[in-house]
């Protein structure tokens, strides 16, 4: 068998580093229903400091769920861009997903300080507890793929994201929707559907 | 290929056996073993033996047949010289179905008679039981019983005959009550209360420890259960009611005792008043109640029999009895007793007056 | 397809393996990544083994003084952490590494400077945990690290940080690995080797891994919240504040539970390959010993409430759990009857590997026993946090994980090092541990049924087990003297030891086709594999020849790997200091050393 054909044969004909991504993507699965699930049991147990119902703020949430909802769609016309080859369509789009995802988080700071003033910390409850650190934990996601996508967008302007670079940019885009996802599931379990009394 | 420097004999299992049988006879002549899981004086640690001599029953069965069976097959089949090579045999569908389904009738024989009493035991109400709330300390056991307002520390009294339930939590870490012949372990968690159900068979006393690791003296927290007759259960609450001896009663050296135990000192944890009741002289909850500590048959947790040498060791220097006594949590609260700093004389006689406190 | 040339003798597109520590400090070679987890992971074996003497001297005698309750406390605790976290998972992790890419017929694993990271993090983590020792402050709270005790309220001090922190770092190591091996072994078979040809070792390692990456983020949670409690005062485990007590366990054990499958499944792998080929019959049941070890796997994510039976979970719980764990005895039984039937008609030679394969079947059947009795509640709450528990702890990891690593030694070391180890000393290694660890701790099923609890510095004499105490003692130091056997076994072969051909034992794996060591690119064509045995089986592999036909890339070094290690423990270090600056200092280190790895021009 010829060397060139050697290094590049696989077992299952998929790109390795995919594979490898579906993986750690399963195991982010756990370690996001492990924190979320500790929410839910912690619901409604507190006993001091503002609950969810006091201060939970829908409307705006649900705007920056679909800003975080949108990006996944700039990603999508991103990578399409990549795919076909063309350059402009993959910068603006890419910067489109990283920018809308700053604006994400920017909601998120908000949300944070405002939560501080209003007298809910971290330290504060199991409310508290559980939610900036679940929020918080989704949060460090979405700023590792806004860096992550910051990097593709430097790779393109050096002239380096070419049509080649497609599954690179395909995992960078499965990254971006399973945060996008998990935060659905956030944002319906611990914004929409609010159980439990509460102090 | 290595050479076949050794013939290749027959791996004598024999003798890896050896040990094991003298190991058990050894544990055979030894005894008595006083915490014993086998020693068992209530119905449902009785249960609870059973159980486990069917299971052991059943595994030593497999156990002969299976370790039998390897023996067999490393004996039967090693390597002859000279012999061809096997045929290879890759399965056999039959065999494969038959050994899932042995195994899983065995465990069926095991799981049948668990489930059953599991829920046995869940579901017993027993009839007009001795309620005693229990509350576990780093590293000593509180007893209070509700029906009779008794409160005591490290050793239970129980009625013969008469169904207990043990209600339990932690003041602090998780700890487990551990009764082997009585009625095995339950934990012992802040925040939680637990459960533990028996009914004493047999008159005597029990020894029985703390089950759960709950920091440097887990080693040390031990508890006496004493099953006593029904008119000597109420005899000794009677007298765990009475209040403390009078002082009149108390010989001098005792009455000396007691001005070392009410005096105050400095800083505030080395006064005993701070930590233990004594029933018309102080009011301390952090440590156990002293009341009636001189009719107790073990002091601190249940570690020392209760002698004068040995209150005296313990006054002395608590630490070096039950390591990480005095010693600080985050909030500056000690654990325990800290070592509080007693001259020899005022030892004397505040060993004098605790046992006095019958 | 085959080669193009099979009489090649040329050397010309030879490669050899650099030289020199700086190469073994750079390599992303999993032969050598695999040398460097056994080396270090012995050493931890030994410091474990160590710690273990002096738990066993100190409890040789009722009332003893020989150690301090706060010394005995820090013993066990490290006793457990480091023969769980450092000794048998790396020990496995070296013959991943070693042999998983040789039986699969690969050139390496898939990411190659992703298999460093993971070994520079796991020798980083277990020196951090280590040098706790070195401050006074080796956690104590036991391997498990219940709440509250391990709250900064009942454990003020560093010792439960030193843990936390440990096993996070430890954590990221494994679960990198994780992702390596299933991509690698999902990715990189050689051509024709469909799942079910896969060598046994290598499915029950896959399986293994599949496990660590679904059960490592639960206690990476666990212990981010123990972690946040301590640092910063939040509420995860604060009664307090409402919390329950019991998060802790359920998630520990929701981990903890399938750990115990990860320690064993590999070494159910290793003596899965060490019987047939000493048998000199394939495998029985090679279908059902791999959906076995599925199984297991699969039922053992539900069976965690079994180490909470004392807690009082209620009847339904109790109930189900007790089930489900006896359910597992089924697969496990299933594959005792198929190693027992491999041996069955077969021509048995007793070289070392074989004896210690031998003798882990019995002592795993021994400690099934016990676990079967524990999945009884009422029995077990008896039996649980008592010597009867250490018992069936170490009937299984020692006499199964242990000697199955031992028997995984044996077998393939002359694949490793190119030389045999001595058979004699062997021998003598494995007769000695057989009978110190059954004078070790069968006699603790007694002392545990007799009253003894466990996880305690020291004991009454009224107990009147200080007999049996004295023995299991004993028991212990004769495994330290067999232990000894081994490593004047492993110092003596180095020079003299026997020189190993390609196939010393007779193998049928792909890993015995080439020579002793293997060269640095392991194969010198891509085999092609038309059998599960391909080298019992006439034409069941491709010829390889002697030396490369054609010209062969071997992926340079790299020290990126180390130094994002580096990286990751100088945060944690911050972490555990409570320092700012270096925890600042450790994220952007290894930021830096990450993108510095991504652009790295490195071919695979």
């Amino acid at each position: 068998m010829s060397e060139a054909v050697a290094a590049h044969y696989t077992s299952t004909g998929l790109d390795t580093r995919k594979i490898a991504f579906w993986t750690f993507i399963g195991s982010e699965t756990l370690l996001f229903g492990t924190l979320i699930t500790t929410y839910l049991l912690y619901e409604g147990r507190s006993v001091a400091g503002p609950t969810q119902h006091d201060i939970l703020n829908i409307p705006l949430t649900s705007v920056s769920t679909f800003v975080l909802l949108m990006s996944s769609l700039a990603m999508v016309l991103g990578l399409a861009g990549v795919s076909e080859g063309n350059v402009k369509k993959a910068r603006i789009w890419l910067a489109m997903t990283a920018l809308l995802g700053l604006v994400f988080l920017g909601f998120q700071a908000y949300e944070f300080t405002h939560f501080v003033q209003e007298g809910l910390t971290i330290t504060t409850s199991l409310f508290g507890s559980t939610f900036f650190t679940l929020t918080g934990c989704h949060g460090l996601h979405v700023a590792v793929g806004v860096i992550w996508l910051s990097t593709l967008l430097v790779q393109s302007f050096r002239g380096n994201l070419g049509s080649d670079k497609t599954t690179t940019v395909e995992i960078a885009g499965l990254y971006w929707h399973f945060v996008d996802v998990v935060w659905i599931v956030i944002f319906t379990l611990v914004y929409l559907i609010q159980r439990g009394g509460g102090a | 290929m290595v050479a076949a420097r050794h013939r290749p004999r027959r791996p004598f299992r024999g003798w890896a056996w050896a040990p094991i049988l003298l190991v058990v006879l050894v544990a055979a002549c030894q005894g008595p073993f006083p915490q014993s899981t086998f020693a068992t004086t209530s119905r449902s640690a009785q249960d609870m033996r059973d159980l486990f001599m069917l299971i052991f029953g059943l595994a030593v069965v497999v156990f002969v047949l299976v370790e039998g069976a390897l023996l067999f097959t490393v004996i039967r089949f090693r390597a002859r010289p000279g012999a061809p090579d096997p045929k290879p045999v890759h399965g056999h569908t039959p065999l494969e179905i038959g050994w899932t389904l042995a195994p899983a009738f065995i465990v069926s024989l095991i799981a049948v008679p668990t489930v059953s009493a599991i829920w046995r035991s869940a579901l017993n109400e027993p009839e007009n039981p001795l309620r005693i709330e229990v509350v576990g300390h780093q590293w000593w056991w509180e007893f209070t019983y509700p029906e009779s307002g008794v409160r005591t520390a490290n050793e239970m009294h129980v009625p013969q005959g008469r169904p207990v339930v043990l209600e339990m939590t932690s003041a602090d870490v998780i700890h487990s009550f551990w009764l082997p012949g009585l009625a095995a372990k339950r934990d012992a968690i802040l925040g939680r209360t637990t459960r533990l159900e028996f009914t004493a068979d047999s008159l005597g006393e029990f020894m029985g420890q703390c089950a759960e690791y709950c920091g440097t003296s887990h080693a040390n927290m031990r508890v006496r259960v004493v099953v006593d007759a029904p008119d000597a259960f109420d005899g000794w609450t009677a007298a765990q009611l009475a209040g403390s001896v009078s002082p009149d009663s108390l010989s001098s050296l005792a009455r000396e005792g007691l001005e070392v135990f009410r005096t105050p000192k400095t800083p505030a944890t080395h006064s005993c008043i701070a930590c233990h009741s004594v029933s018309g002289v102080s009011f301390g909850v952090a440590g156990p109640n002293l009341t009636h500590v001189g009719s107790r048959t073990r002091i601190a947790g249940g570690v020392l029999e209760n002698s004068t040498e040995n209150l005296t060791r313990w006054l002395d220097n608590p630490s070096a009895v039950k390591p990480g006594m005095g010693s600080q949590m985050q909030s500056g609260q000690l654990i325990g007793m800290p070592d509080v700093d007693l001259t020899p004389e005022e030892i004397r006689a505040l060993v004098a007056y605790l046992e006095s406190l019958r | 397809m085959t080669a193009t040339d099979t009489t090649v003798t040329t050397h010309e597109y030879e490669v050899e393996a650099p030289h020199g520590i700086w190469s073994w400090i750079t390599t992303t070679d999993h032969k050598r990544i695999g040398i460097m987890y056994g080396v270090s992971a012995f050493i931890f074996f030994l410091m474990g083994g160590l710690e273990a003497l002096l738990i066993r001297a100190q409890l040789a005698q009722a009332d003893n003084t020989l150690v301090s309750a706060e010394t005995f406390n820090q013993l066990f605790t490290m006793h457990g952490t480091t023969m769980v976290f450092l000794a048998i998972m790396p020990l496995s992790a070296a013959f991943f590494n070693f042999i998983i890419p040789l039986q699969i017929g690969a050139r390496d694993v898939a990411f190659p400077r992703l298999n460093a990271f993971s070994f520079w993090v796991f020798l980083l983590g277990g020196l951090f945990l280590n040098a706790s020792f070195l401050v006074g402050s080796a956690p104590d709270g036991g391997w498990f690290g219940y709440a509250n005790l391990s709250s900064m309220q009942y454990s003020p001090g560093r010792h439960f940080d030193f843990w936390a922190l440990g096993l996070q770092i430890l954590g990221i190591a494994s679960l990198a690995a994780g992702f390596n091996f299933i991509a690698t072994i999902i990715n990189m078979r050689a051509p024709g080797m469909k799942l079910m040809r896969m060598p046994i070792f290598t499915w029950m390692s896959f399986v293994t891994q599949l496990i660590v990456v679904t059960v490592f983020p639960v206690i990476t949670v666990a212990l981010v919240f123990l972690t946040f409690d301590r640092l910063f005062g939040t509420t995860f485990y604060s009664v307090a504040a409402g919390g329950d007590l019991l998060l802790w366990q359920h998630l520990f054990w929701l981990f903890g539970h399938p750990e115990v499958y990860i320690l064993i499944l590999p070494t159910m792998g290793i003596i899965s390959e060490v019987l047939p080929t000493f048998s000199r019959k394939p495998l029985f049941g090679y279908p059902v010993v791999v959906y076995s070890g599925a199984l297991i796997a699969i039922i053992g994510w539900g069976v965690w409430g079994h180490h909470m039976f004392a807690v009082g979970m209620g009847a339904l719980a109790d109930s189900y759990f007790s089930a489900a764990t006896m359910l597992i005895a089924i697969p496990t039984g299933v594959k005792i009857f198929n190693w027992i039937a491999t041996m069955w008609g077969g021509q048995i030679r007793f070289h070392t590997p074989m004896l210690f394969a031998i003798g882990f079947v019995a002592m795993f059947i021994i400690g099934g026993m016990s676990g079967v009795m524990h999945a009884s509640p009422p029995t077990d709450l008896q039996q649980t946090d008592t010597y009867f528990v250490v018992a069936h702890i170490h009937y299984v990891l020692f006499g199964g994980a242990i000697l199955g690593l031992f028997a995984g030694m044996y077998y393939w070391w002359p694949k490793i090092f190119g030389r045999m180890l001595s058979e004699p000393l062997g021998k003598l290694h494995f007769w000695l541990t057989m009978i110190g660890m059954n004078l070790a701790f069968f006699p603790m099923h007694i002392i545990g049924l007799f009253g003894m609890p466990r996880r305690i510095y020291t004991y009454s004499p009224d107990l009147g087990l200080e007999t049996l105490n004295l023995v299991s003692t004993v028991g212990a130091m004769i495994i330290g003297v067999a232990t000894l056997v081994f490593v004047f076994n492993v110092f003596r072969t180095r020079r003299r030891g026997q020189p190993a051909g390609k196939n010393p034992w007779g193998g049928a794996t792909l890993e015995w086709a080439i020579s002793s060591p293997p060269p640095v690119y392991n194969f010198t064509v891509l085999p092609e594999v038309r059998s599960l045995t391909p080298l019992w089986t006439d034409n069941g592999v491709s010829e390889i020849p002697d030396h490369p036909p054609a010209p062969i890339h071997v992926p340079g070094g790299s020290y990126w790997p180390l130094l994002t290690a580096i990286g990751v423990l100088i945060l944690f270090l911050g972490a555990l200091t409570r320092i700012v600056w270096p925890a600042a200092l450790g994220v952007a280190w290894t930021m830096f050393c990450v993108f510095k790895w991504a652009y790295e021009p490195f071919e695979v």
